[in-house]
């Protein structure tokens, strides 16, 4: 989205977005970032390629700028980039937590259900903000 | 970067390139290269197959076709763009890569993209996994019924389907009514609280597009079409793909 069509404006847009989610002081950037990113893997049918190895091989790059961060939650935004992160996470037994954006908007506004969690870490899975209602317990 | 030096066919013979650049604007730059080597220092697929991106257009470009059309590192570039990006050149490599993936005979691409490709090919719904209409609208409201009972608060959220005249037509993943439809549910809540006006369609609501990577024009085409189609014949102004 960033490097094909919107270019780093929308970067920034979703930065915005994020911080606003998870507070200024939770967001760790990755570098490279923005436009000089580099691709995790998932795209262009990679994924169903049918070439595992090569494709955690070529992921490589991403994990190690993920585990630089030192973040417990990488946010990914889309289903490809969701399915290899993960998958990258899993074969190192699970260093982070991938997420898209949409679980934590609702983390945030406390409206994230019960069974809404599947891709939240332990750390978050009881986290309730604000609606009892719409609670675990 | 290669381990064994790499032996020219005589006299040159080259199509591929040629016809590539036939039909690029500007003929994708791949004449120009400075064999700097920033896109291959950049790329996260340089040493796979024994390959990166400058080795590609340079053997492409010594008439190498042989080799260029057969390395299944084609399905190795994930098509980012970064080699286009950090090229002084501006050199369509991804162009290229995509163009040596359809000199593949159909029948030989890789059969995970080929058999969504074809599945999705097969109905208006446009699903890799071969979800229908019929399943696509009972899944969608089923899961609704249960949010709107089970979370109060939610209770006039709405997921509609086929609705017409509204401002968004919402693409959904296959995946989410297939495999794991609770995480439909975080998007209506947000599109809910917002006020957004929005449907999903029964026709052409599924947000991959396994022929493009499978370098199927046609398909491509043809499933571009059959969304394109089913957003306009609802009247809605904007068509979201979260893909
Ligand atoms: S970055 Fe561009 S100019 Fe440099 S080697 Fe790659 S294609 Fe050639
Ligand atoms: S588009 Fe392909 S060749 Fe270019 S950087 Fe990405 S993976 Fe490498």
């Amino acid at each position: 989205m960033v490097r094909k069509s919107y270019g780093d404006p929308v970067a920034e847009d979703l930065r915005y977005v994020v911080k606003a989610i998870i507070g200024e002081e939770n967001f760790v950037e990755m570098y490279p970032n923005r436009s000089n990113n580099f691709c995790c893997g998932g795209g262009g049918g990679f994924l169903q390629s049918g070439f595992p190895d090569q494709r955690r091989e070529y992921g490589r790059i991403k994990a190690e700028q993920i585990l630089a961060t030192g973040a417990k939650y990488c946010i990914t935004p889309c289903h490809n980039c969701h399915a290899q992160v993960h998958d990258l996470s899993d074969v190192r037994n699970h260093p982070w937590e991938t997420v898209h954006i949409w679980t934590l908007l609702c983390l945030s506004l406390g409206i994230l259900g019960p069974n809404e969690r599947a891709y939240l870490g332990e750390d978050l899975k009881d986290v309730d903000v604000f609606h009892p209602e719409s609670s675990n317990f | 970067m290669a381990e064994q030096a790499i032996k020219l066919g005589g006299k040159k013979q080259s199509t591929f390139i040629d016809k590539v650049k036939e039909m690029l604007p500007e003929g994708g730059n791949l004449n120009l290269c400075l064999t700097c080597g920033a896109c291959s220092s950049g790329c996260p697929a340089t040493g796979l197959e024994g390959m990166d991106p400058r080795k590609f257009l340079r053997m492409a470009a010594l008439g190498m076709d042989e080799e260029i059309t057969s390395t299944p590192w084609s399905w190795m570039c994930s098509m980012c763009q970064r080699c286009i990006y950090v090229c002084p050149m501006k050199i369509n490599i991804p162009q290229l890569v995509y163009f040596a993936r359809q000199s593949w005979p159909r029948d030989k691409r890789p059969k995970g993209i080929l058999g969504s490709c074809d599945i999705a090919l097969r109905n208006d719904t446009c699903s890799a996994m071969g979800a229908t209409e019929e399943d696509f609208q009972f899944v969608v409201e089923d899961v609704l019924e249960e949010y709107q009972e089970a979370q109060p608060e939610f209770a006039k959220m709405l997921a509609p389907v086929n609705k017409k005249n509204v401002t968004y037509y919402l693409n959904q993943n296959s995946r989410e009514p297939v495999t794991e439809p609770d995480e439909m549910v975080p998007l209506w809540k947000i599109l809910h609280l917002v006020g957004a006006d929005w449907t999903y369609g029964t026709k052409g609501w599924a947000a991959e597009n396994y022929c493009m990577f499978m370098a199927d024009d046609d398909g491509w085409r043809k499933i571009v079409e059959t969304k394109a189609k089913a957003v306009e014949d609802l009247g809605c102004k904007v068509w979201l793909n979260t893909e």
